[in-house]
C-alpha cells in the first residue's frame, strides 16, 4: 500500500498564526487528487494528529488539485511544551500515512 | 489605477536587485514591504526587538530608500522590526535617520504606532477568536508588549500625511498594500486580494527567490507580474498562494470586514502576468482590530548530553524518566522547592523531539541527543536546577549493577542560560469607534 508522499507532489505544514496549524497537500494531478480525497478521511487525519475531528477544517480544492487541513495547534506556538516553532514537522507524519 | 511594487516578502530576506530596478522603471505609485511576522515565535514581541540583524536591515532598507528616491513615490513598511512594537518602530526610525544622513538625502517620515497599554486592554471588552487561549485580566497586565494590528484605515491616515517614508508598527500583512488602491477607489475585493497575493513577494510566482513583484489594481480586479528575469505568475501559483499560512483559503478577515475569493477568476494574460477578478470585500458591522500579546512564561536553562552506548540508546526513554524522578527528589531535598513552581523536561533528539506523543515510527538511531529544558520563575533557580541535573546527564546508570557510564557533553559549562522564555497570550479582537483610536501617528521632517 503506497503512502501519501508516493501519490502526491508535495505536502507542507505551517503555522497559520500562533494558534492554528495548516497542512497543504499539493496532489499535482486530478488522478492523485481523486485518490487523496477518496483515501484520506478527516477522521484519519484527526486520529493521526490526536485531535478531535470536529475541530479539523477540510478544504477539497479540485481547481488546484489541493487538499487542505487546518486545526488548532496542539500546543500554542513557542509555548513551553511546543516542539516545533514553525509547525513544519507535522507534514512528514501525513506523508508517511498509507493510502488505500 | 494603482501600482504597488513589493520588493520581497519581508525586509531582511533579501531580493534580486535587477528585479527591483526593473520594478522602479515601471513607475510604481508605492513601494510596500512587510517587516515582520509572528512566525519566529513570541520572544520578539515579548522583548520588543527585531529578529534580523541591524546590519541586514540597514543594508536592505538603504536600498529601498534609494529605490523610493529613484521612483519618486512613498515607501511603506508594515510591522517594522519583526513585531511592530513602539521600540522596533523607533529602532527602524533611527536606522532611517542614519541612512538619510549617509545619503545626504531628506524625507518626510511618518511613524504609525500600534502598541497598546496592557492595563487599558485588561479593562477593554475583548472577543476571543477561534482557538484563543483562556485569559484573565492578570494574564493581560503581565504582557510585556501588546500590539494591535492596523488595517488599511490607519495606513491610509499615514499616507495622507504626505510622508515619503512610513514606518508602521504592527499592521496586517495586507493593509500596507491594500490601503492605497482602496483610497484611490480601486475595486475593494481586488485591493485586499491583490494585497494578500502580493504580501510574500515572489512566493506567488514560479521563482520565489526573485523577490520582487508588481501588483496593478484597477476598477474590477488586479494584475500581478513578477519583476525577476525568468519568473512567471500562473493562475495556479497565484491562486495557490491563498493557501499559504492561512487556515481558510477562501476567506481572510481584516479590520472592517472580510475578503471572499470563492468566486474569483484567474486569467493568464501573457504567460507572465495573471489577472484576477470577482473577489468580494464584505464590510462588517463592527470595526475590530486583532491584538497580539506576549508575557514571560518563566526563565530557562538548557543542557545537552549525547548517548552512543547501544544499551542506553535502546533504553533512552527509561533513562530519561528515571533522571527526571531522581532530579525532582534532589531539587526538593537540596533546594526545598515546591515541584509545582518549576518544570524539567528531557527531549530525546533522534526519537521524538519534533512530534512528541504524535510520533508513530520506532527509533532507529545509532546515537541520541538528550536536550534538558528547565523552566523556573527566575534565572537563578533555573540555572541551579540545571546544575543539579548535570551529574545525572553525565553518569546516570540504568541499573545499579552496571558500571558507572559517562555520556558525551558538547559544551563546558554544560548549562546554557536562555533568559526569559515568552509565550503568546492574546488571540482576541477589540472594537474601535474610530480606527485611529488605538493608534498614533508622528510625522517629522528629516
Amino acid at each position: 500500500m503506497p503512502n501519501l508522499s508516493q501519490i502526491v507532489q508535495k505536502i507542507r505544514s505551517k503555522n497559520a498564526g500562533p494558534f492554528w496549524l495548516t497542512i497543504d497537500i499539493f496532489c499535482g494531478t486530478p488522478e492523485a487528487y481523486e485518490k487523496t480525497v477518496d483515501g484520506l478521511s478527516t477522521q484519519r487525519v484527526a486520529a493521526l494528529f490526536k485531535t478531535d475531528a470536529a475541530t479539523v477544517k477540510r478544504f477539497d480544492i479540485a481547481d488546484l488539485n489541493v487538499v487542505k487541513f487546518s486545526m488548532p495547534r496542539p500546543t500554542i506556538q513557542g509555548s513551553r511544551d511546543d516542539r516545533d516553532m514553525h509547525g513544519a514537522g507535522w507534514a512528514p507524519l501525513l506523508a508517511e500515512l498509507e493510502i488505500n | 489605477m494603482t501600482k504597488v511594487l513589493i520588493p520581497s516578502g519581508a525586509l531582511g530576506l533579501g531580493y534580486d536587485k535587477a528585479a527591483l530596478e526593473h520594478g522602479i522603471a515601471q513607475g510604481p505609485d508605492l513601494i510596500a514591504i512587510d517587516g515582520g511576522s509572528t512566525d519566529s515565535g513570541p520572544s520578539y514581541l515579548g522583548r520588543g526587538v527585531s529578529k534580523y540583524a541591524r546590519e541586514s536591515t540597514k543594508a536592505e532598507w538603504r536600498n529601498l530608500i534609494e529605490a523610493r528616491i529613484a521612483a519618486n513615490c512613498p515607501l511603506v513598511i508594515g510591522t517594522a522590526g519583526t513585531c511592530g512594537t513602539d521600540s522596533t518602530v523607533d529602532w527602524l526610525y533611527e536606522i532611517t535617520l542614519e541612512i538619510l544622513s549617509d545619503l545626504g538625502a531628506t524625507a518626510k517620515i511618518a511613524r504609525l504606532y500600534s502598541e497598546q497599554d496592557p492595563s487599558k486592554i485588561a479593562q477593554t471588552p475583548l472577543t476571543p477568536l477561534s482557538a484563543a487561549p483562556e485569559i484573565d485580566a492578570k494574564a493581560i497586565t503581565n504582557c510585556t508588549h501588546i500590539v494591535a494590528l492596523a488595517g488599511a484605515e490607519q495606513v491610509n491616515a499615514a499616507l495622507n500625511t504626505g510622508a515619503d517614508i512610513i514606518i508602521a508598527g504592527r499592521t496586517t500583512d495586507t493593509a500596507i498594500i491594500a490601503a492605497l488602491p482602496l483610497a484611490n477607489g480601486d475595486h475593494a475585493g481586488g485591493a485586499w486580494h491583490g494585497a494578500k497575493i502580493g504580501e510574500c513577494g515572489a512566493l506567488c510566482t514560479t521563482a520565489p527567490q526573485s523577490g520582487t513583484i508588481m501588483v496593478e489594481f484597477d476598477a474590477s480586479g488586479f494584475n500581478i507580474t513578477p519583476m525577476g528575469d525568468g519568473a512567471t505568475a500562473t493562475p495556479h501559483t497565484v491562486s495557490a498562494h491563498m493557501l499559504y499560512e492561512n487556515s481558510d483559503p477562501f476567506i481572510l478577515y481584516e479590520p472592517g470586514g472580510h475578503l471572499d475569493v470563492t468566486a474569483t477568476r484567474y486569467t493568464d494574460l501573457d504567460g507572465k502576468t495573471v489577472r484576477a477578478e470577482g473577489s468580494v470585500w464584505v464590510p462588517s458591522e463592527r470595526y475590530t482590530v486583532k491584538l497580539e500579546g506576549a508575557r514571560i512564561a518563566g526563565y530557562q536553562t538548557i543542557a545537552m548530553a549525547f548517548l552512543r552506548d547501544a544499551h542506553y540508546v535502546a533504553n533512552a526513554q527509561d533513562w530519561c524518566d528515571d533522571i527526571i524522578k531522581h532530579h525532582a527528589a534532589k531539587a526538593a531535598d537540596r533546594m526545598g522547592l515546591d515541584p509545582r513552581t518549576w518544570h524539567a523536561e528531557l527531549r530525546i533528539i533522534g526519537q521524538h523531539a519534533v512530534l512528541g506523543d504524535l510520533e508513530n515510527r520506532p527509533p532507529t538511531a545509532t546515537e541520541l541527543g538528550v536536550l534538558a529544558i528547565i523552566t523556573a520563575p527566575d534565572q537563578q533557580t533555573a540555572s541551579t536546577l540545571a546544575k543539579l541535573m548535570n551529574p545525572y546527564l553525565l553518569h546516570h546508570q540504568l541499573t545499579r549493577d552496571e558500571e558507572m557510564p559517562t555520556f558525551a557533553f558538547p559544551f563546558s559549562p554544560a548549562e546554557i542560560d536562555r533568559g526569559a522564555a515568552y509565550e503568546f497570550v492574546l488571540h482576541h479582537t477589540m472594537e474601535l469607534s474610530d480606527p485611529m483610536d488605538a493608534f498614533r501617528l508622528e510625522v517629522t521632517d528629516a
